[in-house]
């Protein structure tokens, strides 16, 4: 039973982490119709400018805040990268599909390819508190402290979200813009300003999933292609979440994680059934899709 | 002085030729009609003059020239737009509809709730559960709330009880008393209450304007509108 349980814990908070990388993709989708293959980049640049500001700073400073200024600086990384690509690139590309997605698609290998020339292919370890590196009894099981920061992360990302998109005008803009953006801008709003609000937000969290991925599933690695592999789980999760649900991506995030978990520990272990964990969310999907085509809280595609 | 003037308005949408050179003018206050039968490029009319489909040709509102503007720096020159099936936000409240549609530090939430106090007591319900008049009072009420001085009308009545129209007409009349209304509308009952000038488009041009009290002429209202003058 305690197996379970620590299982279940693991898979929640790699759903936290899901529900992360995904939740920004979902609103820029949601608002803008724009699939953004360049969402991974965004974890990636997150990750290593977290690992760039904590192996540059002053060791003095002490682990647990050298950590914490690189949360920090994987949100702005992701965020700033984000905006960046809105600014310079999708706004020039707007009711052009194809060319986004090629674009986006482009400018991923591109900048993965220089990350690759600049850093090489080795994983860069990002230094991390030692009690993210231990584990809390709680009742008769013993929980990783790493998997309680990814899990805290999303609980407040997802009450932070919320808040933001059902209290603040902008939040009001960008829900109103999910329905309808041409009579959002009717209304005298600039429309233009929530689209790379929504960026700006999307790498942000982007950023911080790319961190706490590293830290917490990675052992502490950040690599070139870490991005890309989160954002074929992201691409799932808002998939069967519903497309611009960020409850439907929260839930979906952790059904994600569970499943993932739970086949990987009990089946993973089995001869040729080292990758059942990935297959198993693809068939999630499946189900998912067919038993409601717009995934669980989505609106009409 | 005009609120509108419009000079060789061109717009094509798939292909189709839409518009092909309408000019008109609006008059500074009261309703002018536009008027012509279905497809003949009326909503298009406004949604160009807004800037929501590209266009050719010059438009001044309020005294301004807008080519080449946003539709949102358009709105906020003073223009107020109530499209033709209302459009509100369904999964927004009714107070999160009009909160949105601010665009001055002191919206005019008063006058809004004296003219639909239903709204008032509606405010958290959401927009897409209302009915339809209520959602027309949400439609009207986000572009009153400005106090904007010219307002782009589309088929107000359109689903309404003959009940609702007439209220709607009261609410008009009131709100003409203080703007410019540019009013498309099928319903040539109230377009006779409410304008005194009307402009008729046919087949992307303008092919008559004048006085609503024309609008008697039964060869008029047939040739153009497909309709007899009691309608």
């Amino acid at each position: 039973m305690s197996i379970f349980l620590a299982l279940t814990f693991s898979g929640v908070a790699l759903g936290a982490v899901y529900f992360l990388a995904a939740s920004g993709l979902s609103l820029i989708y949601g608002l803008m119709d724009i699939l953004n293959f360049a969402h991974g980049l965004f974890m990636t640049l997150g990750a290593y400018a977290a690992w760039d500001v904590a192996t540059h700073l002053p060791a003095s400073w002490g682990a647990p805040t050298l950590f914490g200024v690189a949360l920090v600086a994987s949100i702005l990384g992701g965020a700033l990268a984000a905006g960046l690509t809105e600014v310079l690139i999708i706004r020039h590309l707007y009711a052009r599909p194809v060319s986004q997605i090629l674009v986006t698609i482009g400018l991923d290998l591109a900048v993965v390819g220089l990350l690759l020339g600049g850093f090489g292919s080795n994983s860069l370890s990002v230094p991390v508190p030692l009690w993210m590196m231990e584990a809390s009894k709680v009742g008769s099981v013993n929980l990783p402290n790493a998997d309680f920061v990814a899990l805290s992360a999303g609980v407040v990302v997802l009450v932070a979200l919320e808040w933001f998109l059902a209290r603040t005008r902008f939040g009001i803009t960008i829900r109103a813009g999910v329905e309808n953006r041409t009579m959002v801008s009717a209304l005298g709003v600039n429309v233009g300003r929530a689209f790379t609000l929504v960026f700006v937000i999307g790498g942000a969290m982007a950023g911080l999933a790319g961190l706490l991925y590293s830290v917490v599933f990675s052992g502490d690695l950040v690599s070139p292609t870490q991005g890309d592999s989160l954002l074929i789980f992201a691409f799932i999760v808002v998939v069967i979440g519903g497309l611009s649900s960020i409850r439907g991506s929260a839930i979906a995030a952790l059904l994600v994680g569970l499943v993932q978990d739970y086949t990987n520990f009990y089946l993973g272990t089995h001869p040729g059934f080292a990758e059942i964990g990935n297959l198993s969310v693809v068939l999630l999907l499946a189900v998912v899709l067919e038993w409601r085509p717009r995934g669980l809280l989505g609106r009409a595609l | 002085m005009n609120a509108v003037e419009v000079r060789d308005l061109n717009v094509t949408l798939g292909g189709s030729h839409v518009l092909q050179g309408v000019t008109f003018d609006v008059p500074a206050g009261g309703v002018t009609a536009l008027l012509g039968r279905n497809g003949v490029g009326k909503t298009t009319t406004l949604r160009a003059l807004l800037g929501i489909v590209e266009r050719r040709g010059e438009v001044r509102l309020l005294g301004t020239d807008t080519t080449g503007l946003a539709t949102h720096r358009v709105v906020r020159l003073g223009v107020g737009y109530v499209p033709e099936d209302r459009d509100v936000f369904s999964d927004l409240s009714v107070e999160e509809n009009l909160r949105l549609a601010e665009q001055r530090s002191d919206p005019l939430y008063d006058e809004v709730f004296a003219l639909f106090p239903e709204l008032k007591e509606r405010a958290r319900q959401r927009a897409g559960t209302l009915s339809g008049g209520q959602q027309q009072m949400v439609a009207i009420a986000r572009v009153l709330l400005n106090g904007w001085p010219l307002l782009l009308v589309d088929e107000p009545s359109k689903g309404l009880a003959p009940l609702l129209v007439s209220e709607l007409a009261d609410v008009l009349e009131r709100v003409a008393e203080r703007s410019t209304i540019l009013l498309v509308e099928q319903n040539l009952a109230l377009v006779k209450r409410l304008a005194s000038r009307v402009i008729v488009l046919d087949h992307g041009e303008v092919v008559h304007t004048g006085s609503s009290a024309e609008l008697a002429d039964e060869s008029l209202a047939r040739r153009f509108l497909g309709v007899t003058s009691g309608a």
